[in-house]
C-alpha cells in the first residue's frame, strides 16, 4: 500500500519521523506496511476481530444495562518502541517505584519526609486514599506497590513523560498478553525476522513475585486472586490472570476468616489462604475495617492481614502514592529518598491545594487540562481548551469547592501511531501504561498497554469512553 | 476447589445438556408432524407439556402451534429454559470459572453462544429450524468431546461430568413419558393398567401397531438411539423401547446409564466407595441407582401407576438427588463465629 498518503500533521508519530522516514527499531514494520496488498489490512483487522469475539476477549462497561459486556477494540498496527529508549524507560520506571515504594512505607510509619517538609503533612493526611487503619503497618518484605501500571505519555516535543501513576489495582496487563496473541495469529508476516521482546512470561514473573512476598511461615504459599465478580469492568482480566498463574479466583463470599487465619471454602471444607492478589479497592476489602456497605469484601480481613497471617497485594494504603496531587511532588520524593534526579520528567502540573498555584489555575482555566485527585478511568477530567462555557465555570465551582482534590496541567499535543482506518491508515493520539512488578526485584515487562483513542482528533484513550488498544514492541536492532 | 466453583461447572453443563435435548425433542415433534398420525395442535401441545414450562407458555402464546413452540423453546429469552436461554446462561457461568476450563472448550461455549444469539436475533429459523437444531445438537457434543479431550478429568470434570448425566436422565424420562401427553387432557388424570393405554401395547405383546411404531421409533431417534436399540430388540414395541431407555447399562441417554455414570463421578470427588454413603448425596443417588439395578420393565408397566407413574417418581427422585448435592457441596457454611474486627 502506498505511506507516501499518510499524514503526521505535525503531531510527533511513533513510526515515521517528519519526512516519513521510519524511525528507528519500525524500518522492518514500515516496509512491511508498504509491501502489504491492497485491502489486505482492511482484511487482517477483520480476522483479528473475529477472533477477539471468538476468544470472548471482553471488557464490562459502567453505566450501561448491568454488566453490558463489549469486545476490546483492537488495532492491528503495532506501536514500536527502540530498545535503546525503552532501556531508558524502564530504569526511569525502578527509580520511581522504588522511590514510591520508600514514600508510602515512610508515611505509614516515620513520617520522615513530611518532617524534613519536602512533602506537606496536609497533602497526605488529607489524601481521600490515605489509610489511617495502616499507620504502623510492615508489610512481608517492605514491599507495599508490588504491581504497578505507570501511564506514560509522549508529548508534541518527542519527550516521554510520566502522566498518571496507578499503584492500586492497575488493569490492561491481561489485554498486553492477548494482543500479542491475536498479534501473531492474525498477522505473522509482520514478526518475521525481527527481534522483540517477549511479554509471555509476565504470568509467572507475578506468581514468583506473589510467593515470594508470603508471610515467612507459609511454606508452600497458597495464592487467590480475588475478584468482585462478573459484573466488575475488569472481570475478563482477573480470570485471565488466575488461570494463567493456576491458581484460584475467588470472590468476597469464598472467603471467610477464623481466628484471624483466612480461609476459602471448597467442596472439600476450608483451606487455607496466604497471599491475595485483590482486585478490589482498599474501601470494600472489609467491612469492619473501612466502608461496612462493602457486599464484596471479606470480614476479617484486614485483621487477619495485621496478624500478619495473609500478605495483600497490593497493601492497602498504596493509593496515596497514586494520589494525583501526591503525583507533583513525585520528583521531589525521588531526590529526597535516592538523591537522584527522575530520569522519566513529570508533566508540569499545578496543585490546586497550594493558594498561589490554584490562582494561577482559575486565572487561565481555559488553557488546562483539569483533573480531581482520586478518580481513575478518565472520569471526571476537563479538558479546558475543549470545554464550553458552563463546563469551565462548572469546573471552577467544582475546584473552589475542593482546592485539594485538584491539580492542572497543560493540554498535551500526544503523539500518534498510524492507525487502521478502513483500507487506509490515519494517525490516532496513543499513551503507555508499563506494568512493573516489585518482588525479590523490579522487573518492568517489556513494552506495556499502548491504548489508542480511535475518535479521529480525540486524546480519550479510556476503553469505557471509545479507546482501544495496540500490540506494544520493544524492537532489538539488528534480524534476528 | 472452590464450593463456588463446582456450582457453576455442575450448572454450566446441565444448561448446554438441556439445550442439546430441547433441540432433540423439537426435532422429534417436526418428524411426528410429518407422518400426521396425531394431529399437529397435540404433538406442538405435548412438547411444550414434556417440558414443563406449560402455564409460561400459554401466559404468551395463544395456540400451540410450530412457529409459537419453536419461538418458545428455542429464542425465547425470557424462557429460562429454551436454548437461546440456557446457553446464555451456560456462557455466564463459564465465564465465572473460566479459570477453572480449558480455553479451546470456553471458545465453543462462547461460539455456541454467539450463534443461537444471531440466530434469535434475526427469528429465520422458526420456518427451516432443521439445520438450527443439528448445529445446536453438534455444538452440544462438541463442547462434551472438547471437555473429555482438554480438561483434567479430576474434581471439576466430574462435576461437568455428573450435571450433565442428570440432566440427561430427567430429559430422557421426559421424551419417555411423552405418551402420557398425547392424550387428550381429560384421560391423563388416571391411567388404567398398561395395555389399555392409548398408544401402548401391553407387556405381553411384542410387537407395535403402525401408530405404535411410528411414535416410539421417533421417540428412540429423539435419543439417537434407534440403531443400538435395534441391536439389542429389533422390533419396536412400547415395552422394549421404555425398557432400553430405563434399564440399559451401556447407551449413553439410557436414565440407568447416566445415573451409574453420575455416581461414579460422585463418589470419585469425595473418595467413596458403592453400596454405603457419608453424605445426603452418596445416598439419594445411590438410592435411585440401585433402584434401577434391581428393576425390571414388567413390574412398571405392571403396576397400578404404570409407566407414568413411575416416570413421576423418577423425576422426584433425581430431583431430590440434586438438591442433595446442592446442600453437600455448594451450600457449605463455615463453622463456628466468622472474624470480629477488634
Amino acid at each position: 500500500m502506498d505511506l507516501q498518503a499518510y499524514q503526521t500533521e505535525g503531531f510527533h508519530d511513533e513510526l515515521f519521523d517528519e519526512s516519513l522516514g521510519p524511525r528507528p527499531g519500525a524500518e522492518l514494520l514500515v516496509s512491511r506496511l508498504a509491501a502489504s496488498s491492497d485491502g489486505e489490512l482492511s482484511e487482517r483487522q477483520r480476522a483479528a476481530d473475529k477472533m477477539l469475539l471468538t476468544m470472548g476477549i471482553t471488557f464490562n462497561v459502567y453505566g450501561h444495562e448491568a454488566g453490558t459486556e463489549k469486545i476490546w477494540p483492537f488495532d492491528i498496527v503495532p506501536r514500536v518502541i527502540d530498545a535503546g529508549e525503552w532501556s531508558t524507560i524502564e530504569r526511569g520506571l525502578k527509580q520511581r517505584i522504588h522511590a514510591l515504594n520508600l514514600f508510602i512505607d515512610d508515611v505509614y510509619n516515620q513520617r520522615r519526609i513530611v518532617a524534613d517538609g519536602v512533602v506537606p503533612d496536609w497533602l497526605v493526611d488529607s489524601g481521600k486514599c490515605f489509610r489511617g487503619p495502616c499507620a504502623g503497618l510492615k508489610p512481608p518484605r517492605g514491599v507495599w506497590c508490588h504491581i504497578t501500571g505507570t501511564d506514560l505519555v509522549r508529548g508534541g516535543d518527542g519527550v516521554m513523560y510520566v502522566l498518571e501513576d496507578n499503584l492500586r489495582t492497575p488493569s490492561g496487563v491481561s489485554y498486553v498478553l492477548e494482543n500479542r496473541e491475536v498479534m501473531k495469529r492474525t498477522f505473522p508476516q509482520l514478526f518475521a525476522g525481527q527481534r522483540i521482546s517477549p511479554v509471555e512470561n509476565y504470568p509467572e514473573k507475578l506468581l514468583a513475585m506473589l510467593e515470594y512476598i508470603a508471610p515467612p511461615q507459609a511454606r508452600d504459599p497458597t495464592v487467590v486472586v480475588l475478584t468482585p465478580g462478573i459484573f466488575n469492568s475488569a472481570y475478563f482480566e482477573h480470570s485471565f490472570l488466575a488461570r494463567q498463574m493456576g491458581v484460584e479466583l475467588v470472590q468476597g463470599s469464598d472467603l471467610v476468616v477464623q481466628g484471624d487465619v483466612v480461609f476459602m471454602r471448597t467442596t472439600h471444607g476450608l483451606e487455607r489462604v496466604d497471599v491475595i492478589y485483590r482486585r478490589i479497592d482498599d474501601d470494600f476489602l472489609d467491612p469492619l475495617a473501612f466502608r461496612d456497605d462493602s457486599m464484596v469484601g471479606v470480614p476479617g480481613l484486614m485483621r487477619a492481614y495485621r496478624a500478619g497471617n495473609v500478605a495483600l497485594v497490593n497493601a492497602p494504603g498504596t493509593g496515596i502514592a497514586d494520589d494525583k496531587a501526591v503525583y507533583a511532588y513525585v520528583p521531589k520524593i525521588i531526590r529526597y529518598y535516592l538523591g537522584e534526579d527522575a530520569i522519566i520528567p513529570n508533566v508540569p502540573t499545578y496543585v490546586c491545594g497550594e493558594p498561589a498555584q490554584c490562582d494561577h489555575v482559575l486565572s487561565k482555566l481555559g488553557e488546562f487540562v483539569v483533573k480531581p485527585a482520586n478518580e481513575s478511568g478518565g472520569y471526571g477530567i476537563v479538558l479546558g481548551p475543549r470545554a464550553t462555557k458552563e463546563q469551565l465555570e462548572d469546573c471552577r465551582a467544582r475546584i473552589k469547592a475542593n482546592p485539594r482534590n485538584y491539580v492542572a496541567q497543560p493540554m498535551l499535543s500526544l503523539s500518534r501511531v498510524p492507525t487502521v482506518v478502513g483500507d487506509s491508515l490515519e494517525g490516532r493520539h496513543v499513551d503507555l501504561r508499563p506494568f512493573i512488578l516489585y518482588g525479590e526485584e523490579i522487573f518492568v515487562l517489556p513494552g506495556g498497554l499502548t491504548r489508542v483513542a480511535l475518535v479521529k482528533g480525540s486524546l480519550v484513550v479510556n476503553s469505557s469512553q471509545g479507546g482501544g488498544s495496540k500490540d506494544t514492541w520493544v524492537v532489538h536492532e539488528g534480524r534476528r | 476447589m472452590l464450593s463456588r466453583v463446582a456450582d457453576s461447572v455442575y450448572w454450566m453443563n446441565r444448561q448446554i445438556e438441556r439445550a442439546e435435548n430441547v433441540a432433540r425433542a423439537v426435532e422429534t415433534t417436526l418428524d411426528l408432524a410429518l407422518e400426521g398420525t396425531i394431529s399437529p395442535g397435540r404433538l406442538w401441545n405435548a412438547l411444550v407439556c414434556t417440558f414443563g414450562d406449560e402455564s409460561d407458555f400459554w401466559a404468551r402464546f395463544g395456540l400451540a402451534d410450530q412457529a409459537n413452540v419453536i419461538s418458545f423453546l428455542a429464542f425465547d429469552q425470557t424462557n429460562p429454559n429454551s436454548i437461546a436461554s440456557c446457553l446464555q446462561a451456560a456462557r455466564e457461568n463459564a465465564r465465572t470459572v473460566r479459570d477453572m476450563i480449558s480455553t479451546p472448550m470456553w471458545e465453543e461455549i462462547n461460539k455456541a453462544h454467539l450463534y443461537v444469539r444471531s440466530a434469535a436475533a434475526t427469528n429465520a429459523e422458526i420456518d427451516h429450524p432443521r439445520e438450527f437444531l443439528d448445529d445446536v445438537k453438534r455444538a452440544s457434543q462438541l463442547i462434551t468431546g472438547v471437555s473429555d479431550a482438554t480438561m483434567s478429568h479430576g474434581e471439576a470434570w466430574h462435576f461437568a461430568r455428573m450435571g450433565r448425566l442428570i440432566e440427561r436422565a430427567d430429559k430422557t424420562s421426559r421424551v419417555l413419558d411423552v405418551e402420557h401427553y398425547f392424550q387428550p387432557a381429560a384421560a391423563r388424570v388416571a391411567r388404567p393398567p398398561s395395555g389399555a393405554a392409548a398408544f401402548g401395547s401391553g407387556p405381553a405383546v411384542e410387537a407395535a401397531s403402525g401408530t405404535d411404531a411410528v411414535q416410539w421409533s421417533a421417540v428412540l431417534e429423539s435419543a439417537s438411539a434407534l440403531e443400538m436399540y435395534r441391536k439389542v430388540y429389533g422390533v419396536v414395541s412400547r415395552r422394549s423401547v421404555a425398557d432400553f431407555l430405563i434399564f440399559d447399562r451401556e447407551f449413553p441417554r439410557a436414565m440407568h446409564f447416566c445415573l451409574i455414570k453420575a455416581e461414579e463421578s460422585l463418589l470419585a470427588i469425595t473418595g467413596g466407595s458403592k453400596g454405603a454413603y457419608t453424605n445426603p448425596a452418596e445416598q439419594r443417588l445411590g438410592r435411585l441407582r440401585s433402584n434401577l439395578d434391581y428393576g425390571a420393565i414388567d413390574e412398571i408397566l405392571g403396576a397400578q401407576s404404570g409407566l407414568h407413574g413411575f416416570i413421576d417418581g423418577f423425576q422426584t427422585s433425581l430431583n431430590q438427588a440434586s438438591e442433595a448435592i446442592f446442600a453437600t457441596f455448594f451450600a457449605l457454611q463455615p463453622v463456628g463465629p466468622s472474624g470480629q474486627e477488634a
